[in-house]
């Protein structure tokens, strides 16, 4: 008999990284809180293995601040179902978690999009944030030849990261064209923090070349990467490398928030200025309202927690602060949105499915997800679309569908015991 | 290797550093996650929990996560579904 774990809390907060954090450490004076994260730490990607961290770190305070609380920490559980009026199953190794709440405040941030080309699938090709991931995990990287490819700010950051871990970072490849890029460079100046970490990361990176407005087309090996292929649309160069990190940028990992009901807005979660989604009771806040980096994660979280505890006034003071993230996300999602060149990216046998191995050809005769779906297995594997739906949305124009329960590969017999009756003691 | 533990990787005893995850041990060791349906050797893409390329069968239990599993002594992975 797998275990059956119970709890209730005023506020349960989903997702450990800043905004989560955040959330808990407003909310916890004044309310029993716990947080949620599938993780075996907190942090979430940024704050990865840096949750304790050193003081000069800027995880430092909030690490402090949340250690102050009363807030319960639950690691590693996965929510998988909303099956009942404030209640969400999640699932851990050691079986069913039943988690009850009477505010839900919803942080489960953002993945990389990932775009498929001829050898994306090759081993060792890997995300962006993927690459930094692993080596924050453990993977050394000294003296590995690294090219780092995609888009966005993401990209200059992991870059730097490589390099400071040893890595000879070979080239930093990003797709958005110069002159958008130029745009957002502009934009920033309303933005000093956003500018001194990108002087930063530059002169971190001052013998690396930073070829804006260059994207890859094929990644080259026999079962590993051992080169890739990268384009301006006018010239080729194909470069060696032991890892190829590449990622599009970043896609809201919204699938939670839609299943509970709640009305997204171009992708992403929609939200009042108290940070609540259209279903009452969830808050929203960080990457799934729209990608914005560390500040507005932090800000909005904040904001959520404080309104789900009914602290209006000190949220209403960081509304200001979250403004002007808001206007720094809405530059960064117009300079990095992925050039039309990417649709034509993929080869006819080019793999875009990577759970069913669903190649472009096939798709390309579906007008729709469903029909797809239907006919060619395309999402319908365990990452249930999460990999493939932001890349068939962008080839083929075809938006997301409706969610189902669960939003997660669960084992058979958690499922059973979340149909067992609640109260059977 | 400081702090080595052994695990076994499809019933071979090996070593790894200690606090690894398993994704990062079957890099370190040149080994795949899993072979795709059409027979193509797969590893990491996302590395957070996302993809489901890195799944692996962890102490007999299948479609583990090979990034969000740290490594502990005596732990049996296959990669072989």
């Amino acid at each position: 008999m797998r275990n059956r774990n119970e709890y209730t809390y005023d506020v349960l907060v989903i997702g450990g990284g800043p905004a989560g954090i955040a959330a808990a450490c407003a909310a916890a004076p004044h309310a029993r809180v716990a947080i949620v994260d599938e993780n075996p730490a907190l942090g979430g990607q940024i704050w990865r293995n840096s949750f304790p961290a050193r003081q000069s770190h800027p995880s430092g305070p909030w690490h402090n601040r949340l250690q102050q609380t009363q807030a319960t920490r639950l690691h590693g559980l996965r929510v998988f179902d909303a099956p009942a009026f404030n209640t969400l199953h999640a699932e851990a190794p050691d079986g069913l978690h039943i988690l009850r709440y009477n505010k839900l405040i919803l942080a489960t941030g953002a993945r990389e999009r990932f775009l498929p080309f001829p050898g994306w699938t090759l081993r060792n090709v890997i995300g962006a944030g993927g690459l930094q991931a692993m080596v924050k995990s453990g993977l050394p990287v000294a003296g590995k030849r690294i090219v780092v490819a995609g888009s966005g700010p993401l990209l200059l950051a992991v870059a730097a990261f490589l390099k400071s871990h040893g890595a000879q970072v070979v080239a930093v490849c990003e797709q958005a064209p110069p002159r958008q890029l130029a745009h957002f460079a502009t934009s920033i100046v309303a933005y000093p923090s956003k500018i001194s970490q990108a002087v930063q990361y530059r002169t971190q990176l001052a013998a690396v070349p930073y070829r804006i407005g260059w994207w890859p087309v094929t990644a080259h090996g026999k079962s590993q990467v051992e080169s890739v292929t990268l384009t301006n649309g006018a010239r080729r160069l194909t470069l060696d490398c032991d890892f190829l990190a590449c990622g599009f940028h970043l896609v809201p990992n919204t699938e939670l928030p839609a299943l509970l009901g709640c009305s997204l807005h171009n992708g992403f979660v929609a939200v009042d200025s108290l940070q609540q989604a259209s279903v009452p009771n969830v808050f929203c806040a960080g990457e799934i309202t729209g990608i914005g980096g560390l500040d507005k994660s932090l800000i909005e979280g904040s904001i959520a927690g404080y309104a789900s505890t009914g602290q209006n006034s000190p949220a209403r003071k960081l509304f200001a602060k979250r403004n002007k993230a808001l206007g720094f996300a809405a530059a960064m999602e117009r300079a990095f949105a992925p050039r039309p060149e990417l649709r034509r990216l993929p080869a006819p046998q080019t793999t875009v499915c990577r759970c069913e191995d669903v190649a472009h050809e096939l798709l390309q005769q579906h007008d729709s997800w469903r029909s797809a779906k239907l006919h060619t297995r395309c999402g319908m594997g365990p990452c249930q679309g999460r990999v493939c739906g932001a890349a068939t949305e962008f080839l083929y124009g075809w938006p997301g569908e409706s969610i189902r329960p669960p939003i997660l590969p669960v084992r058979f017999d958690t499922l059973a015991e979340a149909e067992k009756p609640t109260a059977q003691h | 290797m400081p702090d080595a533990i052994t695990i076994t990787v499809n019933g071979a005893p090996v070593q790894v550093p200690s606090g690894v995850t398993v994704a990062v041990a079957l890099t370190l060791l040149n080994e795949p996650c899993r072979t795709s349906v059409t027979g193509q050797p797969r590893g990491p893409l996302c590395a957070m929990g996302i993809c489901y390329e890195c799944r692996v069968t962890i102490d007999r239990i299948s479609n583990r996560l090979a990034c969000q599993t740290l490594c502990v002594p005596g732990m049996e992975v296959s990669t072989h579904a």
